[in-house]
C-alpha cells in the first residue's frame, strides 16, 4: 500500500472514493483495521481508513436507538450503553485477539460490515437484525442513505441488510444507526457435565425447544473446557454443555430451576451466576479456546443445528481437529492444524448434504489468497452477486477480492 | 395515481399470450375472461382498481420459471400476488401485465421441530404455519392482524409485522431461507435451515422488496415454543402525553413487553361501541400492555408496570385475571379497523413510524389537520415501536372526498418524516406512497436502490409502477460521471 486516506468527514470519503473510481485505483477499506486479517487479502494501492469518523451522534435510551459515525470504537459504544444498562443485544464478538491483535480495538462499522454476532444470535439475531439506518459512499463515489432511526420501517429496499456482511465491498459506511436493548437484570447458566456430542445436541435441542427462552447454548469438549477461566468449567473434568437464561430475577430463577429439572436425566448439572456467566460466554463469543492455539487454522461453520455433530465428526476423521459448538449446535468453531488446502475441500464436502456455510476466519495470508475464504456460490448466485456488486462498485475499487477473487 | 403507460403492442397480443401461458399451466390455471378477472382488480387498498390483462395460477416452481422466462423474453410485465391483502396497492394489477397468483402454492413442505423451522410454499397463510406446529406447543411469531388471510410469501415481500413484533421481531428477523425465481427464469436458493446465509444478505434484501426483485416459491421460517402464560394490562390516561410518557417509562425501566398497543379517544369509542371490550370511555389514551413468559415473570412485571403507570397518572389500571379477560382486552384493539368501518362509510389506513417521544406533538398536529380537511381521524398505534395507524374517515360517494382523504394522509406521512420517522412501518410503499418517496430519499438514494433492482430485473418487468416514483433505465443508472483530477485532500495526513 502506498498511502492511506484518513478522511475526517463524509464529504472527504466521497472525495477519496470518487478519485479512486476516476483513476481506477483500488482502495482497501478499513474501520480501525482490527479485522484486517479476516477475509481474502485485498490488492489495493491505497487504504481508506475511517477511524477519523468517530463519535456517537445520537443516543436515546428510551427510544432504544443509537447513531454513530462508522469509525467509532465499539468499546466506546458499549461503555455508553452500559451507563444506561443497555447493550447491543447481538453480542458482537471481539475477534481482535483471535486474529493476533489487541482486544477492544474494533469499530461499529467493522462489526456491521462483517455481520458479527455472538451466542445470543439464536434469540436476538445478528448485527443485521439491529442495523436500522446507514449513510454510505458507494464505489461510484456517491453518497446515499437507507433506512432510518426507527425499528418499524419498510420504506424502500433494506440496504442495511446488504451492507451487513458485505465486508466493505459495496460501499464505505460513514454513519450508522442501530437498535439497542436493555441489558438483562440477571443471568444464570446451567452447566451439564460430561455429555458426548450427540447427547449434548439432544440437551441443547430440548432446551431451545422449550419455552424457557434460552439465550445461549454451547458445548465444549473436555480439552477446551479445561482452558476456561471459570473454575466450574475448568474443573468439570470433562465436556461441558452450557445453557444461558437471562431476564428479571424471578424469571431467571424459575427457568434455571426448570431446565435443571427437565434435563436431570442427563446427569449432573451446575449453575453459573452473573459474573461467571459473563466470563464464560465471552470466552465462547470471542473464540477464546483458539486464541491460545495461534498455529491453528480457524473455521466458522454455520449449519442446521442437528447437523453440527455429524459435520464435526466427518471432519475429525483421521485428523487432529478441535471443535466446539455454539448456537445450539448450529455454529461450529473448528481449529485445524496448518495444511496446504486449509481443509476447505473436506469441509465444504461435509456441508454439501445438510447445507450451510464455512468461513476461514484465521489463516496465513498466502492460504487466504489461495483457497475460498467464504463459501463458494453456485453459478446463478455468483452471477447475481456480481450484478449486485456492479450496482454499487462497477469499477471494483472497494476492497476488490476481499470476499471472492475478481470481485 | 399514474401507472406506467400500457403497452399497446402487448395488449394487442392478449389472446396469444394467454395461449402461451396455457401451454405452461394447462386447464383452469389461466384466467383471461374479463368478468372472471374482476376478483383480482384490487388488493386491500380498494381505492385503486385495475383488471390485469391475464391471470395465471401456477402450481410448480418449474411453471413459475417458464412463465417468467417467457414474459422476460417477450417483454411482458408481471405482478406477483399472494392473498391480495396489501394495504399499499403492492399487488395492484397492470392493464398490460400478467398477474402471477401464488395461491396454489399452499402446502407445508416440512415441519422440522428439531431444527425449529418450517418449510412452506409461499401461498400458505401466516396463521397456517402456526396451526401446523401448535400441537407441539410451537408458533410462528410475526402476527399481522390479517393473519388468517395473508400469505407467508406476501409477508416476506412486505416484511410484515404484528403486535408481538416488539419483542419477537418482524418477518425479516424470523426468516431463514427462500427459494425464488428471477425474471429470466433462474431459480436461486438463499439461506436454508442454518443462520446467516453467507455472501451478500440477499435474504434480507428480498424481505420487504414488494415483489420487485423475484418471485418467492418457498419460505423457511423459524418457529418458537409458545410462552407458558400471558397477561395483559389495560391502562387509561387523561392525556396522550401521559400515555406516551408511560410507554417511555416502561422501556426506560428495561422492560420490553410482548406487545404494547395504544388507542386514542376516537378509536376507543368506536371499538367499545362495536365489541364492548370494557374500555373506559373517559380517557384520552388507552394502552394495552401484554406480558408473556413464566408466571413468576409475568406477575412480577405486571406489578412493576402497574406502579410505573400509577406514577405516570393512569386513571384506569386493570390486569387480566383470566385468559378470557386477556382476550377481551384485546378484542377491541383487534376489531379497531372494522369498528371504525362501522362509523364511517370508508376509511383510509395510514402507516407511518415516528420516534416515540414525538407522539404528543404529532397527534396535536394531526388534530389540526383533521379540522382543516374536515375529516375525522381515529388512531391506533404499535406504541412500543412508534408505528402509527391513523384511520382517516371519509365517504367515497361524496365527490372529492377520497382525494381529500389522500391529501390528508400524505400530509400525515410528510409530518412523520419531518419529525425523524418514515413513510411506512409495515404496509409497504406500493403505489400508495410511491410519489412520497422523495420526501424521505434524495435522487441519489433512489438511484442506488434502483441499481439494486437492475441487478435482479434489468428491464423492469417485475411489478413496475410500485415503490419508485420515476423509473430510470438501467443503462442510464449504470453510467458513471467521471471527473478525473487532483488526488483528494492532499494536505491531510495520508500515511
Ligand atoms: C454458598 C455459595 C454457593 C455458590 N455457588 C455458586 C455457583 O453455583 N455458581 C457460581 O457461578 N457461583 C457460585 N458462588 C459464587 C458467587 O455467587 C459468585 O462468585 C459471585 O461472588 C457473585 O457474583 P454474581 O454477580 O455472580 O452474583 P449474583 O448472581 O448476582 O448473586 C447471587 C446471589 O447470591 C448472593 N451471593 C453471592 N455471593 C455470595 C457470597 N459469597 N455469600 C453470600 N451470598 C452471596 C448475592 O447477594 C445474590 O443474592 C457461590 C457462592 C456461595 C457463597
Ligand atoms: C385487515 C388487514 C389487516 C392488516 N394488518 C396488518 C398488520 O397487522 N401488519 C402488517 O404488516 N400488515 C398488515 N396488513 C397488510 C397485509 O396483510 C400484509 O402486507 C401481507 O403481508 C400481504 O400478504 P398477501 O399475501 O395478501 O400479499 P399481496 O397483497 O397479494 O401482495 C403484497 C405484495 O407482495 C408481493 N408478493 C406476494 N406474493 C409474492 C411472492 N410469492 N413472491 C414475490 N412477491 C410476492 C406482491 O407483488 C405485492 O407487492 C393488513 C391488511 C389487512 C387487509
Amino acid at each position: 500500500m502506498t498511502g492511506i486516506f484518513r478522511p475526517e468527514n463524509a464529504a472527504q470519503v466521497v472525495e477519496a472514493v470518487a478519485w479512486a473510481a476516476a483513476e481506477e485505483e483500488p482502495l482497501e477499506v478499513l474501520g480501525r483495521a482490527s479485522k484486517r486479517a479476516f477475509g481474502r487479502p485485498v490488492q489495493a494501492g491505497h487504504g481508506l481508513e475511517l477511524s477519523g469518523l468517530a463519535g456517537i451522534t445520537l443516543y436515546e435510551a428510551e427510544e432504544l436507538v443509537l447513531s454513530a459515525r462508522a469509525g467509532t470504537p465499539i468499546a466506546e459504544i458499549e461503555a455508553a450503553l452500559a451507563e444506561k444498562n443497555q447493550e447491543l443485544a447481538f453480542e458482537p464478538p471481539d475477534l481482535g485477539p483471535l486474529l493476533g491483535g489487541e482486544a477492544g480495538a474494533g469499530s461499529i462499522g467493522g462489526v456491521l460490515a462483517c455481520n458479527l454476532a455472538g451466542p445470543r444470535r439464536i434469540k436476538a439475531g445478528a448485527a443485521r437484525d439491529h442495523f436500522l439506518g446507514v449513510s454510505a459512499v458507494s464505489g461510484r463515489g456517491e453518497a446515499f442513505k437507507s433506512g432510518g432511526r426507527v425499528v418499524k420501517n419498510v420504506t424502500g429496499y433494506d440496504l442495511c441488510k446488504l451492507m451487513a456482511g458485505s465486508y466493505g465491498t459495496l460501499a464505505a459506511m460513514t454513519d450508522v444507526t442501530v437498535k439497542v436493548l436493555p441489558a438483562a437484570e440477571k443471568t444464570r447458566t446451567v452447566l451439564l457435565l460430561g455429555l458426548d456430542d450427540g447427547k449434548a445436541l439432544a440437551a441443547m435441542t430440548r432446551a431451545l425447544g422449550s419455552a424457557h427462552e434460552v439465550s445461549g447454548a454451547a458445548h465444549l469438549p473436555a480439552a477446551l473446557a479445561a482452558d476456561s477461566e471459570v473454575s466450574y468449567v475448568r474443573e468439570a473434568g470433562g465436556a461441558v454443555t452450557a445453557l444461558r437464561v437471562e431476564g428479571t430475577g424471578p424469571s431467571v430463577e424459575y427457568r434455571c430451576a426448570a431446565l435443571r429439572r427437565e434435563l436431570a436425566e442427563l446427569g449432573e448439572s451446575e449453575e453459573l451466576h452473573d459474573r461467571n456467566s459473563a466470563v464464560f460466554w465471552q470466552e465462547v463469543r470471542d473464540v477464546r479456546p483458539f486464541v491460545t492455539r495461534p498455529e491453528r487454522l480457524v473455521w466458522r461453520v454455520s449449519v442446521p443445528p442437528q447437523a453440527g455433530p455429524a459435520v464435526a465428526g466427518a471432519l475429525a476423521q483421521g485428523q487432529d481437529a478441535l471443535a466446539y459448538y455454539d448456537w445450539g449446535g448450529g455454529l461450529l468453531w473448528l481449529a485445524l492444524p496448518p495444511s496446504k488446502d486449509g481443509g476447505h475441500v473436506g469441509l465444504r464436502a461435509a456441508l454439501s448434504d445438510c447445507g450451510g456455510h464455512a468461513t476461514l476466519v484465521r489463516g496465513p495470508e498466502t492460504l487466504r489468497a489461495a483457497v475460498p475464504v467464504f463459501q463458494p456460490q453456485d453459478p446463478a448466485m455468483a452471477a447475481l452477486t456480481r450484478r449486485v456488486k456492479d450496482g454499487f462498485d462497477p469499477r471494483r475499487v472497494l476492497n476488490p477480492g476481499r470476499m471472492v477473487a475478481g470481485l | 395515481m399514474k401507472m406506467p403507460e400500457p403497452d399497446a403492442t402487448v395488449l394487442a397480443r392478449r389472446r396469444e399470450i394467454a395461449r402461451a401461458l396455457n401451454a405452461i399451466v394447462p386447464g383452469e390455471g389461466v384466467i383471461a375472461d374479463r368478468d372472471e378477472l374482476a376478483v383480482y382488480e384490487s388488493d386491500g387498498l380498494t381505492a385503486y382498481r385495475q383488471r390485469p390483462m391475464v391471470a395465471v395460477l401456477p402450481e410448480t416452481v418449474e411453471q413459475v420459471s417458464r412463465i417468467l422466462a417467457y414474459c422476460n423474453a417477450e417483454g411482458i410485465k408481471v405482478v406477483p400476488r399472494g392473498a391480495g391483502t396489501s394495504l399499499s396497492g403492492g399487488a395492484l394489477p397492470l392493464a398490460d401485465g400478467v398477474l402471477l397468483c401464488m395461491a396454489r402454492f399452499n402446502r407445508i413442505l416440512d415441519i422440522d421441530f428439531a431444527n425449529r423451522c418450517v418449510v412452506a410454499q409461499p401461498g400458505v397463510t401466516n396463521l397456517g404455519i402456526t396451526k401446523a406446529v401448535e400441537s407441539e406447543g410451537f408458533y410462528y411469531a410475526p402476527d399481522p392482524s390479517s393473519q388468517i388471510a395473508c400469505t407467508i410469501g406476501g409477508n416476506v415481500a412486505e416484511n410484515s409485522g404484528g403486535v408481538h413484533c416488539l419483542k419477537y421481531g418482524l418477518t425479516t428477523n424470523n426468516l431463514l431461507g427462500l427459494e425464488m425465481v428471477l425474471i429470466d427464469g433462474t431459480v436461486v436458493r438463499l439461506g436454508g435451515r442454518h443462520l446467516d446465509a453467507g455472501g451478500y444478505d440477499l435474504l434480507g434484501l428480498m424481505t420487504g422488496s414488494e415483489g420487485l426483485l423475484g418471485v418467492i416459491t418457498e419460505v423457511t421460517v423459524r418457529i418458537l415454543q409458545a410462552p407458558e402464560t400471558a397477561r395483559a394490562l389495560l391502562l387509561g390516561f387523561p392525556t396522550n402525553e401521559a400515555g406516551g410518557n408511560c410507554v417511555a417509562a416502561i422501556i426506560g425501566a428495561g422492560i420490553i413487553p410482548g406487545g404494547m398497543e395504544m388507542m386514542d379517544r376516537a378509536a376507543i369509542h368506536a371499538a367499545e361501541d362495536f365489541v364492548q371490550a370494557g374500555y373506559p370511555l373517559d380517557v384520552e389514551s388507552l394502552l394495552i400492555v401484554e406480558l408473556d413468559g413464566p408466571e413468576a415473570e409475568v406477575d412480577d412485571l405486571i406489578a412493576r408496570i402497574s406502579a410505573i403507570a400509577a406514577n405516570c397518572g393512569a386513571v384506569t389500571s386493570r390486569a387480566s385475571e383470566s385468559e378470557e379477560e386477556r382476550l377481551k382486552f384485546w378484542a377491541g384493539r383487534k376489531a379497531a379497523f372494522p369498528a371504525v368501518g362501522r362509523i364511517s362509510p370508508d376509511y383510509y389506513c395510514m402507516d407511518g413510524t415516528i420516534p416515540r417521544h414525538r407522539l404528543p406533538e404529532v397527534l396535536k398536529r394531526m388534530a389540526e389537520m383533521s379540522a382543516r380537511y374536515g375529516l375525522r381521524v381515529a388512531n391506533v398505534f404499535h406504541a412500543g415501536d412508534g408505528n402509527l395507524h391513523p384511520l382517516i374517515l371519509y365517504d367515497a360517494n361524496n365527490p372529492g372526498e377520497l382525494e381529500n382523504a389522500e391529501a390528508f394522509g400524505a400530509e400525515i406521512l410528510r409530518l412523520c418524516v419531518e419529525v425523524g420517522g418514515v413513510l411506512t412501518g409495515e404496509h409497504g410503499v406500493g403505489v400508495e406512497k410511491r410519489d412520497l418517496m422523495g420526501t424521505m430519499f434524495s435522487e441519489a438514494d433512489l438511484a442506488q436502490q434502483q441499481r439494486v433492482k437492475c441487478a435482479f430485473d434489468p428491464d423492469s418487468l417485475l411489478n413496475p409502477g410500485k415503490m419508485f416514483p420515476v423509473l430510470h433505465r438501467c443503462a442510464e443508472l449504470g453510467r458513471m460521471h467521471i471527473s478525473r483530477g487532483q488526488i483528494p485532500f492532499p494536505d491531510l495526513p495520508r500515511f
